[in-house]
């Protein structure tokens, strides 16, 4: 095992196996729509982090003699809802409940289903074995799943980021099963090999990361899905339980009230749009810039 | 063929056995003794005793699993215990209205992807590729609930073109039947369709750019003939697949779509027995779910390795 300390082939060097960061990065700056969805991103995050600090209001502050304010009025600018609760505020709390479970669901979903991948691909005696585990998990449709698991364990925000994450784990352990088995099969895998290296020490050195950036993307890519699935638990009834704002519920009380006073429905829903285009956008960009042979798709 | 058909069954018929105990699994994980609560409010130690041998309780797990494994094999699901309606009825009442739901959306999505992805492959680089690009990226990224809410109120409330919920069955009275799935098969498709139109404009633009499409056109076929027969009919495999692929989100986004337009099926179905508590409706809608996506799935397995010989070749569909 010593002689692996100076590796024959450096991963990284081998030229063509991935483009080079400072490249990919060169190219997704000049892609104005990727910039605009970073730059939406940013500032979703950073008005979700400081919510507590910028909003007008609390989130549940009820104000009676307020209720259905339309937007654009002085002291509520995007209005109120049926309990005079100011919408903006609403939102603010509510996007920052929306990030954590997106970012918090691919977490786990990554956590759980890359070394499930790296060990599909490169094991191939248990690749049948995670492969049917895949296809069990993909025979229940993402919401039913989470319909189940908030019949045992209740309706909440982590058993929906649990809902949502395992619904995640199939996509990436496909993901990262197939280019493992790319990976595997390049020359400098082999030489790694025949140098004596373990099969712990390729996989981690060798494999991993050179598999980031399609990970990177297909993380990129889940978060707006397990936002909008957030959205919609919460809307049924079977994510974040109100009063706590999450864009979901704002939506499923503003049922009600709809045609009375549309920009309740209106407003979240719109919010929603906002942050998961500004991911795709930036996921699309993303793609492109590290992964160009996938970038027509 | 008849080895890969027979692997991939094999492989569902695990799935699918695999599915039945997860079900059995959580519903047995379910906080609370089913005994006690038939028993009701009064639930003396005899009661309770009396209930667990009447339904098996005490048997060993293996026995019970059995029991349910059989049980639902021949269709018995046990009773919906709010209604007391045999849980078949239940699903059997509720299938019709989602299939048509779905088949409905599929149908929507697949005219607007496929139209909309051969048109942005077709003018690539010009203003209808920005168009439909703008369109998949928007129906990627509205959540379609709210679009569903969306539709309501302009369409509904405001206009009055269509009408806002309700269910007509189909024999009843098919004109009225159709204007009430009509906005729901819009709003579900919608994200459907971006998908579709993503997938057929990606495929299109690898087969525009092959040597068979080149001969055609140097043969001097006429550009529609050379992209709706050469290109498109080659596309449509990947799409094919896809459609299989996407299936899961459709039955999840009917769900929510049945809720808004209140439409009496799966979806509903599923979400009201949940706020019920009403255990074995849920363990029934989860495992008809369950193998009606297993099987779907294998169909689309089929179909493609039909379609293309060389899946059944390697094995696996990629």
């Amino acid at each position: 095992m010593t002689t692996v300390e100076a590796p024959l082939v450096e991963s990284g060097a081998v030229a063509g196996l991935r483009p080079r960061r400072g490249r990919a990065l060169r190219r997704l700056v000049r892609s104005p729509l990727a910039l605009t969805g970073l730059l939406v991103l940013c500032t979703a995050v950073l008005a979700a982090v400081v919510a507590p600090l910028i909003a007008p209001y609390g989130p549940n502050d009820a104000h009676f003699d307020a209720r259905f304010v339309p937007p654009g009025s002085p002291g509520y600018l995007l209005g109120t809802d049926a309990l005079g609760r100011d919408i903006l505020s609403r939102i603010l709390f509510g996007a920052r409940a929306s990030l954590l479970v997106g970012v918090l669901s691919v977490l786990l979903a990554l956590l759980v289903a890359v070394p499930l991948g790296l060990v599909a691909g490169y094991f191939h005696r248990l690749d049948g074995l995670i492969s049917r585990l895949t296809d069990l998990v993909l025979a229940f449709p993402f919401l039913i799943l989470a319909v189940g698991l908030a019949a045992i364990r209740g309706a909440s925000l982590s058993n929906a980021a649990i809902a949502i994450g395992i619904a995640q784990i199939p996509g990436i352990i496909r993901v990262t099963r197939s280019e493992t088995l790319r990976l595997t099969s390049l020359d400098y895998v082999a030489a790694a090999v025949a140098e004596g290296a373990s099969d712990l020490w390729v996989v981690a050195r060798h494999i991993l990361p050179n598999a980031t950036s399609v990970l990177i993307v297909q993380a990129t890519v889940a978060i707006p899905g397990a936002i909008l699935g957030e959205a919609v638990l919460s809307f049924l009834g079977l994510g974040i339980q109100p009063p706590s704002p999450s864009l979901g519920t704002m939506l499923s009380e503003a049922q009600q009230s709809i045609s009375r006073a549309p920009w309740t429905a209106v407003i979240p829903g719109l919010s929603i749009m906002v942050i998961t285009l500004a991911f795709n956008l930036f996921g699309d960009g993303l793609r492109d810039a590290l992964d160009p042979r996938a970038s027509r798709r | 063929m008849g080895r890969y058909l027979l692997s991939r069954l094999g492989q569902s018929l695990v799935t699918l056995l695999l599915a039945t105990v997860v079900v059995f699994a959580g519903v047995r994980a379910l906080p609370g003794d089913p005994a006690r609560a038939l028993a009701g409010e009064e639930n003396n130690p005899a009661q309770v005793a009396a209930i667990r041998a009447k339904y098996g309780l005490d048997d060993a797990v293996w026995v019970q699993y059995w029991r349910y494994l059989t049980h639902s094999l021949t269709g018995d699901f046990g009773t919906s215990v709010r209604t007391n309606i045999p849980v078949r009825s239940l699903l059997a009442g509720a299938l019709p209205v989602t299939m048509e739901l779905s088949l409905l959306a599929l149908t929507v999505a697949a005219l607007i992807g496929v139209l909309t992805g051969v048109l942005a492959a077709v003018r690539r680089g010009r203003p209808a590729e920005w168009l439909a690009n703008g369109f998949a990226l928007l129906g990627l990224s509205v959540p379609n609930f709210w679009l569903g809410l969306m539709a309501i109120l302009w369409l509904s409330v405001a206009w009055s073109i269509f009408p806002a919920s309700g269910h007509v069955p189909f024999l009843e009275d098919p004109a009225a039947n159709l204007a009430h799935m009509a906005l729901p098969a819009l709003v579900l498709g919608t994200g459907l369709a971006a998908v579709i139109m993503r997938q057929t404009r990606s495929s299109m633009l690898d087969a525009l750019s092959t040597d068979y499409v080149r001969t055609a056109r140097a043969k001097g076929l006429r550009e529609r003939t050379v992209v709706g027969i050469h290109a498109l009919r080659n596309s449509l495999i990947v799409v094919v697949t896809i459609v299989g692929l996407q299936l899961g989100a459709l039955i999840s986004g009917a769900v929510v779509t049945e809720r808004i337009f209140a439409l009496p099926g799966f979806g509903k179905l599923t979400v009201d027995s949940v706020f019920q508590r009403d255990y074995p409706v849920i363990q029934g809608v989860v495992l008809v779910t369950a193998t009606a996506y297993i099987v779907i799935n294998l169909l689309v397995d089929l179909l493609y390795s039909l379609i293309d010989p060389r899946i059944r070749v390697r094995g696996d569909v990629a």
